[in-house]
């Protein structure tokens, strides 16, 4: 390298730096920055919507839940989030609990039944997921399969299970299960099935995998995984969802929900986010598009599903279910994580 | 002489400039570790329970275990290989030498996901020996299958330097060993290998530090190392204080790497003598035949099997009627940040390099170790701390481009200052003296005579620090200024959403991408020779 060539390159890259640094200054009063623990894919059409609507420039950044959480956790009050949008319950809690999230307004808080927010007022869900079993279509007889998630205990699942412990949703279930069964049941639950030789996958995209070819015969996971895999694979994905009777913890549907930061420059934008997410047309897109559950009343579910009224999910406050921390010393102690 | 040593210079010779840039990277590099150091204090004695537990002893070991077999597997796959693709009459030469380097271009959270969906108990393998009534394979999960997967995507660390340093290498020893009656086996063992040590060593060092820091692999492949504990603890309890805690225990074992790395690449410094010649390629004879098996063996495995599989996804899904997401300017985004920090991290490995090679000592030789102090931290934590102190301290460079640049070096300049600091080795210091004796300042020197003899080796640097760059995806999501996604960030998106047919486009642009870099300099080498 020559003198000339090295300052010519050292010049370049200083200049594409600050050119890059200034021009994503943020701010200003028709934005809005929302840290999304939810994909690109499935929120983004929501959003350009909602920028369409209101004239609000939005600007999110996308990560994995826990992650986009502890990034706030991290930037304190300097945060320039405005509006944190989580998978679960599980996170939401743990930002209120330390502070970071603001009260939402009551008229908005109304809009959902109370067992999907905060107690507080601190967060709101948004769209909502049901806990199944999946199985696979080769192996496993639909019929066969127990109305209850206590039921796979039986020796008859020995070497047969797959599931995704370090996936919040799991955890929840498994929080949703000390209440339901208690301390002592969820235990004995969770020893059960470790000795039945449940598999651990990574996440829940592995374990449906896992399912369809036939690697292990059921997986616990949330139910909307399913769908893409149907439209990717066809048909002859050898996986499909089986809910487990009216009231078992094995139904639990949780939430993928949001919440205003404490120290948000554009409270009133967040606000208004907030609203367009539980309008009818965006509780239709999660409905049609997520295959999620809509929160809000008068929004047909997707016909592939079982609609909630039929569902009939444990009758659980997901506000006690966010405390995850009793959860977690009982997985560790049964040897479920690590 | 091939080997000289050259005694320390006294420290008066040392320009200051270059001091105070080495310590200025050194200091950038210890940012992980200072953070982790405060949130570890302020656990108190909940910070030693976290020690002290019997989880944490079991994770360290096995992540030993882990990190040394990783590295012997890579070493035993890469001299072999090195030595075949540049020293014999292989078939198909530089085809090999193209293809060996590539593995290296998979993110593991990919090529492990292929794997699994490959070798997996009912993968695609299995469909394939159905008919003949295999219902299923052994299992690939736990130690093994890690093993497998990170040995395969990570020997190409071992590879690069070692092929370079035979490239460099005087051959008039090894024909002096031949000349007293030696055989060839005999030759490679007591004249080459040892002067290959250090090239081993270096690469070794950037093989088990990477085990360290792997999440994706890991994760997968259901192994508890100690990453999967750390980001339990970040994403289950949000704990960041037990999280920083199990993370310092990396740094100590980086260090302990590469305190070991520095034992074993001894003393001596090597470079070539004034009359270097070409040397002549060895005949394989008889051995051609396995040779070719043993490089189309690791060649399949490492490269035909993953891409196949990320090639039958894309098939499949638009087989299903999905359409092709234009993935342009993640592409763009991709290789212009990887090219910024590419540059950014040779500039940076430069005066480290310098003063570890040329003016040897206490000082210098530490701050080349405590750069290395953050290559084996899980990108996670790397970019939590860069948010706490730019975030709180350094507001107004927060996720801009230039943060998510300097971020990358912190995480990625090991793998620059390898091949640079050995690329300078092969410099004969006398060349420089020769020149200051011409009355050159050690500027013009450095311009003029040492950086174009090191211009192959800080390529390769360059060409590492991009590679991994681009699939970089932890601290990418967490740095980078809003709306900025990359390849990396893409396939993230797709696979959390369950859409592998959109995620394998990107997939298959990133390797392709990095390959590029990788073609140019094997094309390099052999232009130069």
């Amino acid at each position: 390298m020559r003198p000339r060539v090295a300052v010519l390159a050292a010049a370049l890259v200083l200049t594409a730096l600050v050119a890059a640094s200034t021009a994503c200054s943020s701010g200003g009063k028709d934005s809005l920055i929302v840290y999304s623990g939810r994909s690109e894919d499935l929120v983004q059409p929501l959003i350009d919507q909602f920028e369409e609507d209101t004239g609000i420039d939005v600007q999110v950044k996308y990560g994995e839940t826990a992650e986009m959480a502890a990034t706030i956790l991290e930037e304190g009050s300097n945060s320039p989030a405005d509006v944190y949008y989580g998978q679960d319950a599980g996170a939401l809690g743990y930002l209120a609990q330390e502070g970071r999230l603001a009260e939402l307004p009551q008229g908005l808080l109304d809009r959902i039944d109370s067992r999907f927010r905060a107690r507080d007022g601190r967060w709101i869900g948004l769209s909502g997921r049901a806990r199944v079993v999946a199985y696979n279509v080769e192996n496993v007889d639909p019929a066969t399969l127990p109305s209850s998630i206590l039921d796979f205990t039986d020796e008859e699942w020995d070497g047969r299970i797959g599931w995704a412990p370090t996936n919040g949703s799991f955890q929840a279930f498994v929080t949703a299960l000390r209440l339901i069964e208690g301390e002592d049941a969820a235990r004995a639950w969770l020893e059960a099935i470790k000795a039945n030789g449940a598999k651990d996958y990574p996440n829940n995209t592995a374990a449906l995998e896992a399912a369809a070819n036939g690697e292990v015969d059921v997986v616990f996971v949330n139910h909307y995984y399913l769908y893409p895999a149907l439209a990717e694979q066809g048909d002859g994905f050898g996986a499909r969802n089986h809910y487990t009777g009216p009231g078992d913890a094995g139904s639990l549907v949780n939430v993928a929900g949001a919440g205003i930061l404490d120290s948000a420059d554009n409270r009133e934008n967040a606000e208004r986010f907030l609203e367009h997410m539980l309008s009818e047309d965006a509780q239709q897109y999660f409905a049609d598009e997520t295959f999620e559950y809509p929160l809000i009343e008068g929004i047909e579910t997707h016909p592939d599903l079982l609609p909630l009224s039929e569902l009939e999910p444990p009758d659980i406050d997901l506000s006690d279910i966010s405390d995850l921390n009793g959860t977690l010393d009982l997985l560790r102690e049964t040897g479920v994580l690590p | 002489m091939a080997v000289i040593a050259l005694p320390g210079r006294r420290a008066v010779d040392i320009p200051i400039a270059v001091i105070g840039l080495a310590v200025l990277v050194a200091a950038a590099m210890l940012l992980p570790a200072a953070y982790l150091v405060m949130r570890v204090l302020g656990e108190g004695s909940a910070a030693w329970d976290t020690l002290s537990a019997t989880s944490t002893t079991d994770a360290v070991v096995r992540t030993s275990l882990l990190a040394s077999a990783v590295t012997g597997g890579a070493i035993a796959i890469a001299v072999p290989a090195a030595w075949l693709t540049v020293r014999t009459d292989l078939p198909l030469r530089p085809v090999w030498a193209v293809v060996l380097a590539l593995p290296l271009a998979f993110p593991s959270y990919v090529g492990a996901f292929a794997f699994v969906a490959a070798l997996g108990p009912r993968g695609m393998l299995q469909d394939l020996l159905s008919p003949l009534g295999v219902e299923r394979l052994p299992e690939i999960y736990g130690f093994w299958g890690a093993w497998l997967a990170l040995t395969l995507f990570t020997f190409p660390y071992v590879l690069l330097p070692v092929r370079a340093a035979l490239r460099g290498m005087d051959r008039s020893l090894e024909e002096a060993a031949r000349g007293l009656g030696k055989g060839s086996l005999s030759t490679f063992v007591r004249v080459t290998l040892p002067q290959l040590r250090p090239a081993i060593a270096a690469g070794g060092v950037l093989v088990a530090l990477y085990t360290l820091s792997d999440f994706g692999a890991v994760s997968i492949l259901r192994f508890d190392s100690l990453t999967r504990v750390i980001y339990l603890q970040y994403t289950a309890s949000l704990d960041r204080g037990a999280a920083a805690t199990l993370a310092l225990i990396l740094v100590a074992m980086a260090l302990l790497v590469v305190a070991v790395e520095g034992v074993t690449r001894g003393k001596a410094r090597y470079h070539a003598s004034v009359s270097h010649r070409p040397p002549e390629p060895v005949a394989l004879g008889a051995w051609r035949w396995p040779a070719v098996a043993f490089c189309g063996l690791v060649a399949l495995v490492a490269l035909v099997l993953p891409a196949s599989v990320i090639t039958f996804w894309l098939v499949r899904g638009l087989g299903e009627g999905e359409s092709l997401a234009v993935v342009r300017e993640a592409t763009l985004n991709s290789a212009y940040v990887s090219s910024l920090a590419a540059l950014a991290a040779v500039a940076a490995a430069l005066p480290v390099a310098i003063l570890a090679v040329r003016y040897r000592g206490p000082l210098s030789s530490a701050l080349e170790k405590v750069t290395y102090s953050g290559f084996a931290l899980p990108g996670i934590v790397i970019a939590l701390a860069l948010v706490f102190f730019f975030a709180n301290y350094v507001t107004f460079l927060y996720q801009t481009m230039a943060l998510l640049v300097f971020a990358y070096v912190v995480r990625f300049l090991p793998q620059a200052l390898g091949s640079t600091r050995s690329s300078l080795l092969q410099v004969n210091a006398n060349t420089e003296e020769a020149a200051r004796g011409l009355g050159y300042g050690p500027a013009r020197v450095f311009a003029r005579v040492t950086a174009p003899q090191m211009l192959p080796g800080l390529s390769a640097g360059a060409a590492l620090v991009f590679l991994t760059v681009m699939k970089e995806l932890p601290a990418t999501l967490i740095l980078s200024p809003i709306g900025f996604n990359t390849l990396a960030t893409e396939i993230w998106s797709a696979t959390t959403a369950s859409y592998f047919a959109r995620a394998a486009l990107p997939a298959l642009i990133l390797v392709a991408v990095s390959a590029i870099p990788m073609m140019l300099l094997v094309l390099r080498e052999r232009r130069v020779s």
